[in-house]
């Protein structure tokens, strides 16, 4: 029975961060659309029902499935084809820790919970796969044998590993102020009210976190490894059909984690503001078990809180500009790590002296 | 099932080891020892220290593993070059290497299987690794971060030395 459950939660999981993908990318060009002041996609129908656009989805899949699958006679053919491979698994692996609704005790003392596994160390094990993703990036770009792409890789490697330290030490200071690396404990440390949230306790270590997760997916104002205007497409200038569709997936399941972190950590997770898990069961209605009830809203709301910071990302792609690549470097070096040390600083003196 | 999990990833990383050795094209090489490195830390969720394990992947898989790629795109060595000569510091290596293996054999034929010990659920957690550096391991903890330290000043002053137009 518990295999079985865990096996349903194996499959149940990867599948929502899967089926959230379509959506993002219908979101991203209706926004954008948007933005610029256009309708964006409203030509791809079926018998005329045309989904506001999400049937534009299906057209690309059938292209991308149809499309030829080009290796170029230079490349890796090993690397090439693993490096894809890489960027799916680190993302569908990342999601195993995320908690979707509080813990229910069932009627035997078990407690059942809505993430795949409860480490104690969440949230290190976040960062350590998410570290993992660099490889796939790196590899693509030089298993491709193309200079563009090569560029691309190189750009990826140093900025991930620079930004990665900053995010790093963004989450030291939730770390302290939870006193768990578990992303349970800190989603129930924060409480329902929403002032009490890690938004408001620490600002600082919000903004320093989102620009270092922007700059972990690759995404503007970061994209430098991409750079169209520069080095065409980057890493993944040599790619077509299905692999190029990985690493656009990928992108956005990169997006959906770290929306997923980010609203954990800093927006309560799964607390619906103003209400306790237990006042969610008293007001569960008749037709529903009250721990249902309770866990429903309570995952309602957290898609909801990932969906925000997923438009989030789409919205500020597509009103900054890109960094040049030295600004990239001296605001990652010089001006985010310092902060994140600085607000690790204070929030020990704040613990020190506040009870 | 735990013992299978052992050797499953004992394999991975003993197989990943040799490999690093035994591949003549030096990216895959280190493309191995990212797997041995790999596997390594699942030996440490298995020997309940996910703490260790974390560390494993995020410090070594994550960041200087990248390094190492890092530099060897850049230079991108011929892939055929395998020395063949014995140099000093190869019979070094030899020695030093063979030495510890005789080590690691003795040690592994001489052991006694401890008896089973329940441990805590908060055993190899972030909370206990911490107290453990931060009372019994002070001074060990606080001069390898001195040692770290001396490097990055060290790497930092060769690396302004080489600055075109002899600024130092």
């Amino acid at each position: 029975m518990e295999l079985l459950i865990t096996l349903l939660k194996v499959l149940i999981i990867p599948m929502l961060v899967i089926n959230l993908i379509p959506l993002l990318i219908w979101m991203e060009r209706k926004v954008s659309a948007y933005i610029q002041d256009r309708r964006g996609p409203n030509r791809a129908a079926i018998l005329g029902v045309r989904l506001g656009g999400l049937i534009h989805n299906i057209a690309d899949v059938i292209k991308l499935f149809t499309k030829e699958d080009i290796v170029p006679a230079g490349a890796n053919k090993f690397y090439f084809i693993l490096a894809p491979a890489i960027l799916m698994f680190v993302s569908f692996v990342a999601v195993a820790v995320i908690p979707f609704a509080d813990t229910i005790t069932l009627n035997d003392g078990n407690i059942f919970s809505f993430q795949l596994a409860d480490l104690n160390v969440g949230l290190l094990y976040i960062l350590a796969i998410s570290s993992l993703s660099v490889y796939s990036i790196l590899l693509a770009g030089w298993s491709s044998n193309n200079k563009y792409a090569f560029l691309g890789g190189l750009r990826a490697s140093s900025q991930m590993i620079s930004y990665e330290i900053t995010m790093g030490l963004a989450v030291v200071a939730i770390l302290m102020l939870a006193g768990s690396a578990s992303l349970n404990d800190i989603v129930r440390d924060q409480g329902p009210l929403p002032w009490h949230w890690n938004i408001f306790r620490q600002p600082l270590a919000f903004f320093l976190f989102l620009a270092a997760s922007y700059a972990e997916t690759n995404r503007t104002p970061f994209d430098l490894p991409e750079g169209e205007s520069e080095i065409v497409a980057g890493y993944h200038v040599e790619y077509s059909s299905m692999k190029f569709a990985l690493f656009f997936m990928g992108e956005y399941a990169a997006m959906v984690i770290a929306s997923a972190v980010t609203a954990s950590l800093f927006l309560g997770g799964w607390q619906v503001p103003f209400f306790s898990t237990e006042a969610l069961r008293v007001l569960a209605p008749d037709f529903l078990p009250p721990v249902a009830f309770a866990a429903l809203v309570q995952a309602t709301v957290f898609l909801a809180k990932i969906l925000f910071f997923c438009f989030l990302f789409v919205w500020v792609r597509w009103t900054l500009p890109r960094f040049r690549y030295d600004q990239l470097m001296r605001f990652g070096w010089q001006f985010m790590l310092p902060l994140a040390l600085f607000n690790i600083l204070v929030t020990g003196v704040w613990l020190l002296i506040v009870p | 099932m735990q013992l299978f999990f052992f050797y499953l990833f004992s394999l991975i990383t003993l197989s990943g080891a040799v490999l690093v050795v035994a591949h003549p094209n030096t990216l895959s090489s280190a493309m191995s020892l990212i797997v041995s490195l790999f596997g390594v830390a699942c030996l440490f969720v298995l020997l309940a220290a996910p703490f260790v394990a974390t560390m494993q992947l995020l410090l070594y898989a994550g960041a200087i593993m990248v390094l190492f790629i890092f530099v060897i795109m850049l230079l991108n060595p011929s892939t055929n070059r395998l020395v063949k000569r014995l140099s000093f510091g190869g019979l070094l290596g030899i020695l030093i290497s063979s030495y510890l293996a005789v080590i690691l054999v003795l040690r592994v034929v001489s052991f006694n299987k401890p008896e089973e010990v329940a441990i805590s659920s908060d055993y190899g957690s972030l909370r206990e690794v911490g107290q453990l550096l931060f009372s019994t391991y002070l001074v060990p903890f606080e001069v390898t971060s001195l040692l770290l330290l001396v490097a990055i000043i060290g790497a930092v002053v060769l690396g302004r030395q080489s600055l075109p137009g002899g600024r130092s």
